[in-house]
C-alpha cells in the first residue's frame, strides 16, 4: 500500500470518540472491579471493589443515556444495521488475506464506517451483552427492593449472578479480540489513532497496482 | 457444701457491683425524674422481718403490681407456646446446664421473683405477698437471695454455706425498701448474668461485665456513653417484659417504633429503633437486612469479656478424692473449673465465633417424655427457620453441648435431684451422696415420671440466639468474612452468596474462552509479525 493512494476522512466525531474512550475505560474498570468482587483475584479489597464497581456502573449508565440520545438524534444508529454481505469475505480476510497483504474487503466511508463484522460484533455487544449486564446488574444492585417490587418469588439471585457473570465473560472476550483487531489497520496503530483524532486513512481506489505487495 | 459458695460469691459480686449503680436513685432524690422519695414514706419507715412484709407495704400503694407479676413468666415459671402447645417455662423445660428445676426448687428459687417456692407444683401462685419486689427494684446492691432459702434473702445472720465458717449478714430490708427504684443492669443481671450456675456460664452474651461495660463490649450499655439499662430495649409495661427466648422475633418488623404508630412489634429488637435501613453511609449494607439479622454482623464473637461455658458432660460427675470428698480441677486459664465432682466436665471458651442459622422465631423443645436421639445428638431446643419461609433471618447462635441422663426404658430425659435446701439433710440429692440412681429417682418423683432405675447419658445440644454485647461498628464483620468460599456462612443454605456460590461451570468456560481469545490473537498476531519481518 502506498501513501499516495490514501485519503483522510473524518469518521469519528468528537462525542463518539469521547463516548468510545470513556466507555472503554469504564468497561475495563468494571471488569477489573467486577472480577475482584467475583473473587477471581485481589486488588482493591472486596468492599472497595463493590463500591467502585457500583459507581462505574452508574457512570456507564449515564454515558449510555447520552450515547443513545446521540445515536438517534444524529441518525448514527444506522451504522449498526446488521448486514451479512461480505461477512464471509471479512472472515476470509482475517483468516488468510491479512497474512498476504490482500486488500481489505471493506472500504470505509463516513456513512459506512464499520465493516460488516464490526457491525455484527458491536450490535451483539450493544443489544445482547450490554443489556444482559445492565438488567442483571440492576437487579443485583437493587436486591433489597425485590420484595417491594414483588419479584422476590420469581427471581433468583443465583440466576441474576449467573447471567451477570456470563455477560462479563462475553464482554471480556470481546475486549480481547477488539483490542487485537485495532492493530489490523494499514499500520498497527492506525485505528487507534483514528479513534483519537477522528481521522481515518482510507484507500481511495483499489487498483491492480496497489494490490501488489 | 462448697458448691454453693461459688455461686454465692458470684451473686454477692453481682450485688456488690450493683452498689456502684445507685446513681439513678440518688439523682432522683437530688431532683431527678422520679416524683417519689420512698425513704420518706412512713409505710416503709419500720422494721421488716421478712420479704413478704415489705411486699405488703409496697402493695399498699402499688395495688396492681402483684397481679401484674402473677401474669408473667418471671412468676409462673410456666408458659404454653400457643404455636406448638408445648408447656415451657422453668418449671417444665429441661436444659443441658443444671438440667431442671423440679426437686431443686429451694436452690433454684434464688432466681424466682417470689418468696417460698419450695416446690413448683405446690407453690401458691395466687399469693400477692409472696411476690418479691425488691429483687428487681433494689438500688442498694445489698439485697441478695441465697440459693437454698427458696427465694428468701437472709433475715438473720447465718453460716453460709452451712459449715463453711463464713457468715452472711441479714439484709436491711427497711433500707432496701426505702431505696427502691427502677430496674438496672445490676438487678436484672443478678440472675441473668449468672444463668447456668455462675458468671457468664449460660448465655455467652450476658455476664457481669455488662454491669459497667466499656464501649467496645456493648455500644448501647456503654457505661460512659449511652448507658442503656436492660429495660431501655426490653421496654416494659405492667411488669410484662418483652423479648423472650421462648418466642424470639426471627424477623423483626422493619419499621421503627414511633409515637402514634400502631405497632404490636417486639420493642426488644434492633429494628424497633434502627429500622431496616440503618446504614447511612454504606447504603449497600442495607440490602443485607432482609435476610441477615443485625446481630450476625454486629456481634462478631460472643464471650468477648470473659469465657462462657461451651459444654458440660454430666456423665463424668461423681468422681471423688480418695477420701471420698468433692474435688474440682481448674482449666488452663486457672480461673474456671474443667472438672467438678458435682457437675462433671466443662469446657470454657472466649471470643467464640457463633454458629449461624435461619431463625423465624418458632422453637421446639425436647421436654420430659419426648424421645431422645440415642444414636445422635438430641436437640434440647431447636430454632426453626429457612431461607424461603419469608419469616427468617440468619442469626448467630451459641450452641451449647452436653451429656445428660436419660431413661433407658422409656428413652426420655431424666431430671436429677441435685441441690438441697439450706441446712437440709437429704441423702437422695446428687450433690450430697453422688449416687445417680437415687438422684434420678428423686427427680422422677418430683416430676411425676416413671423411672425403673436404668439410665445412661445422651449427647444434647441447646441453642442460644446471640443478641447482646453489640460491638462498635468498626468491629462488625467485614464483607469477606461471609463473602468467601469458606466464610462464616459456609453452611447456610437457601441463599445465593456472591463469591461463595459462584457458578463453577460458567467460571471454567469463561476463563477458557478468555484464554482461547488471548491465544488466538497471540498466534494470529505472531504470524503477522513473522510474515511482515520475512517480507522485509
Amino acid at each position: 500500500m502506498s501513501a499516495h493512494s490514501m485519503q483522510r476522512i473524518y469518521v469519528f466525531k468528537f462525542f463518539e470518540r469521547f463516548w468510545h474512550w470513556a466507555q472503554a475505560g469504564l468497561i475495563l474498570f468494571l471488569l477489573l472491579t467486577g472480577f475482584e468482587v467475583h473473587g477471581s483475584y485481589a486488588n482493591f479489597g472486596f468492599e472497595k471493589a463493590v463500591g467502585y464497581h457500583t459507581v462505574a456502573a452508574w457512570s456507564l449508565v449515564g454515558l449510555w443515556v447520552f450515547a443513545i440520545f446521540w445515536h438517534f438524534t444524529t441518525g448514527e444508529w444506522r451504522q449498526y444495521i446488521p448486514t451479512f454481505k461480505k461477512v464471509n469475505a471479512m472472515f476470509q480476510y482475517y483468516a488468510f488475506g491479512i497474512f498476504r497483504n490482500a486488500p481489505h474487503p471493506f472500504r470505509l466511508t463516513t456513512l459506512r464506517k464499520h465493516n460488516p463484522l464490526q457491525r455484527l460484533a458491536y450490535l451483539f455487544v450493544m443489544l445482547i451483552v450490554g443489556p444482559l449486564l445492565w438488567v442483571s446488574g440492576w437487579f443485583y444492585l437493587f436486591y433489597d427492593q425485590w420484595s417491594a417490587w414483588g419479584v422476590d418469588r420469581s427471581l433468583s439471585l443465583e440466576w441474576v449472578a449467573f447471567f451477570h457473570t456470563l455477560a462479563a465473560f462475553l464482554m471480556l472476550f470481546f475486549v480481547i479480540v477488539h483490542i487485537y483487531l485495532t492493530t489490523t489497520g494499514h499500520t498497527p496503530l492506525a485505528h487507534i489513532k483514528a479513534m483519537i483524532s477522528g481521522w481515518e486513512d482510507v484507500e481511495t481506489e483499489p487498483t491492480p497496482a496497489t494490490k501488489q505487495p | 457444701m462448697k458448691r454453693a459458695s461459688i455461686l454465692i460469691a458470684l451473686l454477692a459480686g453481682a450485688s456488690l457491683a450493683a452498689g456502684a449503680e445507685t446513681q439513678p436513685a440518688a439523682l432522683a432524690k437530688a431532683g431527678g425524674a422520679s416524683t417519689a422519695d420512698h425513704s420518706r414514706f412512713i409505710e416503709l419507715q419500720k422494721i421488716f422481718n421478712s420479704g413478704p412484709e415489705v411486699t405488703k407495704a409496697c402493695l399498699g400503694c402499688h395495688t396492681e403490681a402483684a397481679k401484674q407479676i402473677h401474669r408473667t413468666k418471671h412468676w409462673t415459671w410456666e408458659w404454653v407456646n400457643p404455636e406448638t402447645g408445648q408447656k415451657l417455662g422453668k418449671r417444665n423445660v429441661v436444659n443441658n446446664f443444671c438440667t431442671a428445676v423440679p426437686s431443686n426448687e429451694k436452690f433454684c428459687a434464688a432466681c424466682h421473683v417470689g418468696y417460698g417456692m419450695e416446690n413448683a407444683k405446690t407453690f401458691d401462685y395466687g399469693s400477692e405477698t409472696a411476690v418479691d419486689c425488691l429483687v428487681c427494684h433494689d438500688t442498694t446492691g445489698s439485697y441478695k437471695k441465697l440459693p437454698g432459702l427458696a427465694g428468701h434473702p437472709a433475715y438473720k445472720e447465718i453460716e453460709y454455706p452451712p459449715k463453711s465458717g463464713k457468715f452472711v449478714k441479714p439484709v436491711d430490708l427497711g433500707k432496701v425498701a426505702q431505696s427502691v427504684g427502677k430496674t438496672s443492669r445490676a438487678t436484672c443481671g443478678a440472675c441473668h448474668f449468672l444463668g447456668g450456675g455462675g458468671d457468664a456460664v449460660k448465655h455467652g452474651d450476658l455476664d457481669t461485665s455488662l454491669k459497667t461495660p466499656p464501649r467496645y463490649l456493648d455500644v448501647h450499655m456503654d457505661a460512659k456513653g449511652l448507658n442503656f439499662s436492660c429495660a431501655t430495649c426490653h421496654a416494659t409495661q405492667g411488669h410484662d417484659i418483652p423479648g423472650s427466648r421462648y418466642t424470639p422475633t426471627g424477623k423483626a418488623d422493619n419499621a421503627p417504633l414511633m409515637r402514634g404508630r400502631q405497632n404490636q412489634g417486639n420493642p426488644a429488637t434492633c429494628q424497633s429503633c434502627h429500622g431496616a435501613a440503618p446504614h447511612k453511609t454504606k447504603a449497600r449494607l442495607n440490602s443485607h437486612t432482609e435476610k441477615i439479622a443485625c446481630q450476625t454482623c454486629h456481634i462478631p464473637q460472643f464471650a468477648r469479656a470473659q469465657p462462657t461455658k461451651m459444654s458440660w458432660d454430666w456423665s463424668t460427675a461423681g468422681k471423688l478424692t480418695p477420701d471420698g470428698k468433692r474435688m474440682t480441677i481448674k482449666d488452663a486459664s486457672g480461673h474456671h473449673d474443667k472438672y467438678d465432682s458435682n457437675k462433671g466436665d466443662f469446657v470454657y471458651e472466649s471470643d467464640v465465633v457463633p454458629t449461624y442459622a435461619w431463625l423465624n422465631g418458632k422453637v421446639k423443645y425436647t421436654l420430659l417424655g419426648d424421645p431422645v436421639n440415642v444414636n445422635g445428638v438430641t436437640k434440647i431446643n431447636e430454632y426453626l427457620g429457612s431461607a424461603d419461609d419469608g419469616q427468617s433471618r440468619i442469626w448467630p447462635l451459641k450452641v451449647f453441648r452436653g451429656k445428660q441422663p436419660y431413661d433407658l426404658e422409656n428413652g426420655s430425659l431424666l431430671v436429677p435431684h441435685t441441690a438441697v435446701g439450706y441446712g437440709e439433710k437429704d441423702d437422695s440429692a446428687f450433690w450430697i451422696n453422688y449416687k445417680w440412681e437415687e438422684a434420678l429417682k428423686a427427680g422422677a418423683n418430683a416430676t411425676g415420671r416413671p423411672f425403673g432405675g436404668k439410665f445412661d447419658f445422651v449427647a444434647t445440644e441447646m441453642s442460644w440466639p446471640i443478641t447482646h454485647m453489640v460491638a462498635p461498628k468498626a468491629d462488625a464483620l467485614s464483607c469477606t468474612q461471609c463473602h468467601s468460599r469458606s466464610g462464616r456462612l459456609a453452611t447456610i443454605d437457601g441463599v445465593y452468596l456472591p463469591r461463595r456460590d459462584n457458578n463453577r461451570l460458567i467460571d471454567t468456560l469463561g476463563w477458557l474462552a478468555a484464554l482461547a481469545a488471548l491465544l488466538g490473537v497471540a498466534i494470529h498476531g505472531g504470524i503477522r509479525v513473522y510474515l511482515a519481518r520475512k517480507g522485509n
